[in-house]
């Protein structure tokens, strides 16, 4: 089977500015998911950079813009997609090469919710309990990959990248708020209080909409939200 | 060429769970700590894990660290060393609970411990019934502390260096490691990082093989530049299998299908287990599974335009089954099998799964090399954890949910000795040997200037056939031979790879290039191994020699890069405090 691919190219060693590059690619049966593809055409052009890890939607290396909707390369079906292809870098986020975006951005706004369980009282000399009903909390939010996907859909974030936490900070914020380990989920709430961090959030729901671990931010915003609200009544 | 030297108390590269880990330990003892890692820890293939992480907390039914390191010490087909299982099966509970405190989301039982489920060899009172010991988070393990492990580390203010790329060890003189070179993908810059102590935790590097659970980025990196700097490789032989992954994409298939009904299939659509195993059948052990799956391509019978796979057949156990049984692996087969079982069945093949060799290590995670008549000499400055280190807990055959377990136990014991070096025998740094950069550099520069050469995907390509093939589940004497032959030949291809990408900003044409010098000296080094163990242990299943021989071959073996010959040392057969387990046959 022959596909038609256009892919965002930018080098910045060479090239004054992006362009899109057609790639008429000859697919074996056995290539399933686009990230399939994008491998079989680095083997005919070395030069194209993306990165890439697992190969099975668990480490979040492989996202990019595909036919205008953040994904996975490494999940998304070939046969799906309407041709010709178009494959961009995540936007909102600066190009380093090619598919290749600079991520500090994101990980900032991650790390700036303090992304780990506080608990001052010292640990005793077996596990923490928690209830498996306490537990159950946190599915739908631990499983975050990092991705990206979702803030970088985020028109909130492509505005304010350095101020808005973005959906996957704030899903990983609620992760924490939610743990019954955690101690701290008033200087969390604190740490969130301001016009921009948590507030820029719209509702707009992008971020739901692409989520490759079908997780849902919007949510974990809300619950965060109405969290605010109890602590001022 | 001047090449910028920044200096480091500790560099670790890798950020999968064993460097975590170590990582943790050394930051928090305010030790000046470089992380390096080809990807966002996060990414590191630790987080493709899934079942769970052994420990004898005892949850659910009594259970004992000696019950741990019995099935442990049986599962190594008797070439782990005991001192190290004792090690690691002892501190299991202390490290998970830790992990616990850390914030790792395991699952829970009513009463709110962690919960524990049941496993492959997992056996209370030396072996004589099950008992629920791998502790959980759902279905991704390995997520859950990777990401904890990651999340720790922000908490601590580790200092990561992502998307960097080890290039080569830097001994001096005397042997001793003084640091490694290193690439930034980013900017195409080479450094030298100067440090006191240096910790490989790089993992595995299944990528030798066509079909592998592997990420792209397990390319025995760790290993390669281990060799290059002449410390050899211990126990390459040893490549776990599991029957089922799908093939060409190597995502696993649980054994639960074959568990609920599900048959192999050959291209005669022949139910072949049934000549190989006439009781278990399909449900045989994994190794007499792929074992058969194996051969059945070898002879020709296998399926697809390539002949190079089996069907996995389960339709006839009714959608009701599938759907209610077996819903993620339909998942999976849909996903990346391109079939609904329902109708049809997924094509599988034996997949490489985990490398139990590496490099040489005891249970403090010290390096250890022959030097004269003594096998095990410390490397000075060298540390090495988790899945590129051979400590040897694994022997000849992994237990499930034990891999984990070593990257927490090794990882925290590296780091700890590594603390006590940097504070008591090397509290300055080592000078740099004149040209310390001399082999990356010289690696680089080949590959800016090689004209005329294969590429890099090809040499790749002939490289994963030939191990596939030579050293697949299924092994002889006549197979390994050629397999010697045709990786030396391979090996000379890759000294000539070319690249067209010649720019400096995150070069992946080059990065590839470098990794594949790491698969060749895997590979090699497995095949060699492989064609001189003249016996049947764990997963070294030799055909024209099919018994385990206790007096001959009860011995690690060593494989030196330079010389590709090999050597032999004797199993740590003294526990630490406990008795001896001696060699009893393998049965379950
Ligand atoms: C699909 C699958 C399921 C599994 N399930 C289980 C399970 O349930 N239980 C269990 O116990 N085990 C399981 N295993 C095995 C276990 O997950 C691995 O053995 C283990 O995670 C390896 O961890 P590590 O820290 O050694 O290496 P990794 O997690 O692989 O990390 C390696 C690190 O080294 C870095 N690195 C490598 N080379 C370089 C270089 N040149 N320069 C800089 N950095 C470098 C990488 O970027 C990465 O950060 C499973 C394995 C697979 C593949
Ligand atoms: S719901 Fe909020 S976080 Fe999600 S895309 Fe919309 S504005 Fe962004
Ligand atoms: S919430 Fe979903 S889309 Fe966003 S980073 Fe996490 S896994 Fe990716
Ligand atoms: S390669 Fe890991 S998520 Fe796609």
């Amino acid at each position: 089977m022959k596909m038609h691919f256009q892919l965002y190219r930018f080098n910045p060693d060479v090239d004054q500015k992006p362009y899109m590059q057609d790639y008429h690619v000859e697919l074996e049966d056995s290539d399933k998911k686009l990230l399939d593809a994008l491998v079989r055409l680095k083997a005919v052009d070395d030069t194209l950079s993306f990165r890439r890890s697992c190969r099975e939607g668990v480490c979040g290396s492989d996202a990019m813009n595909i036919n205008g909707k953040n994904g996975l390369a490494c999940i998304t079906d070939l046969r799906d997609l309407k041709q010709p292809v178009k494959i961009r870098p995540l936007p909102g986020l600066p190009v380093i090469r090619d598919l290749i975006v600079d991520m500090t951005q994101f990980f900032k706004q991650y790390h700036s919710i303090k992304p780990y369980v506080i608990n001052d009282d010292p640990p005793p000399e077996r596990e923490r309990l928690q209830s498996p009903k306490d537990r159950e909390e946190l599915d739908g939010l631990y499983e975050c990959i990092l991705c990206a996907c979702c803030s970088t859909s985020c028109p909130s974030f492509w505005w304010n990248p350095d101020k808005f936490v973005g959906p996957a900070g704030l899903l990983a914020a609620y992760r924490f708020i939610a743990d019954t380990r955690d101690t701290q989920v008033n200087e969390r709430l604190d740490n969130l209080e301001d016009p921009y961090r948590l507030f820029r959030c719209h509702t707009i729901m992008n971020c739901v909409d692409v989520c490759p671990k079908h997780l849902n931010p919007t949510k974990a915003i809300g619950k965060i939200k109405d969290l605010m609200v109890k602590r001022v009544v | 060429m001047s090449v910028p030297v920044r200096k480091f108390d500790a560099v670790i590269v890798g950020a999968g769970g064993a460097g975590l880990r170590a990582a943790l330990q050394l930051s928090e003892a305010g030790l000046k700590t470089a992380v390096l890692s080809k990807v966002f820890p996060t990414r590191s293939h630790t987080v493709a894990a899934q079942g769970g992480i052994s420990a004898s907390l005892g949850n659910v039914q009594e259970d004992k660290w000696e019950w741990h390191m019995y099935d442990t010490v049986k599962g190594s087909d008797w070439l782990g060393d005991q001192d190290a299982i004792e090690f690691m099966c002892r501190q299991a509970p202390e490290v998970v609970v830790e992990l616990e405190h850390f914030g790792m989301p395991f699952d829970r039982l009513e009463n709110g411990k962690i919960y524990q489920r049941p496993f492959g060899g997992h056996m209370a009172d030396f072996g004589k019934t099950p008992v629920q010991r791998a502790c959980a988070a759902a279905d991704r393990t390995g997520h859950a502390m990777l990401h904890t492990l990651y999340q720790r580390n922000v908490r601590a203010n580790t200092q990561f260096f992502v998307e960097w790329m080890a290039l080569d060890l830097i001994r001096d003189a005397d042997g001793d490691v003084v640091g490694v070179t290193a690439l930034e993908m980013e900017t195409g810059e080479t450094f030298i990082l100067h440090a006191k102590a240096v910790l490989f935790a790089t993992g595995g590097a299944g990528r030798i093989y066509s079909a592998s659970t592997n990420a792209f980025i397990n390319t025995g990196d760790g290993l390669g530049m281990t060799v290059r700097a002449g410390i050899p490789l211990e126990d390459m032989e040893f490549w776990q299998f599991h029957p089922t992954g799908v093939a060409g994409a190597g995502v696993l298939i649980t054994e639960g299908v074959r568990g609920e009904g599900g048959i192999l299939l050959n291209a005669n659509g022949e139910r072949f287990m049934e000549r190989y195993a006439p009781n278990a059948k399909d449900l045989a052990s994994r190794d007499v599974v792929s074992r058969a799956m194996a051969l059945e391509i070898l002879e020709g019978r296998g399926c697809g335009k390539e002949k190079d796979h089996v069907l996995l057949k389960l339709d006839h156990l009714g959608p009701e089954i599938i759907n209610h049984r077996l819903p993620g692996i339909r998942e999976i087969a849909i996903k990346f099998a391109g079939v609904d079982p329902i109708k049809d069945p997924i094509p599988v093949v034996p997949t490489t799964h985990y490398m139990m060799g590496g490099i040489p290590a005891n249970y403090k995670g010290e390096v250890v090399a022959p030097q004269g008549d003594n096998p095990e000499v410390r490397v000075n400055g060298f540390y090495a954890a988790g899945e590129c280190a051979c400590a040897s807990v694994h022997g000849a055959n992994r237990l499930g949910t034990n891999s984990l377990l070593d990257l927490v136990v090794f990882g925290k014991s590296a780091g700890n000795s590594m603390i006590e070096y940097i504070k008591t025998e090397r509290q300055d740094w080592k000078p740099l040997p004149a040209n310390a950069a001399d082999v990356s550099l010289a690696r680089l520069a080949r590959l800016e200037n090689q004209t005329g050469g294969e590429e890099v995907a090809d040499v790749r390509n002939a490289m994963q056939k030939c191990v596939q093939l030579r050293a697949g589940v299924f092994r002889n004497d006549e197979n390994l031979a050629k397999g010697v032959a045709e990786i030396k030949a391979i090996a000379e291809r890759a000294k000539r790879t070319q690249i067209k990408d010649k720019s400096k900003v995150w070069n992946t044409a080059r990065t590839e290039a470098l990794e594949l010098d790491n698969l060749i000296e895997v590979a090699v080094a497995t095949l060699i191994s492989a064609e001189a163990r003249k016996e049947s242990r764990g997963a070294h299943a030799q055909d024209d020699y099919p018994d385990r021989h206790d007096d001959e071959w009860m011995k690690h073996t060593l494989y030196d890069g330079a010389t590709r010959s090999l050597s032999y040392k004797p199993v740590h057969t003294q526990p630490l405090s406990v008795e001896y387990i001696a060699p009893q046959k393998r049965v379950y």
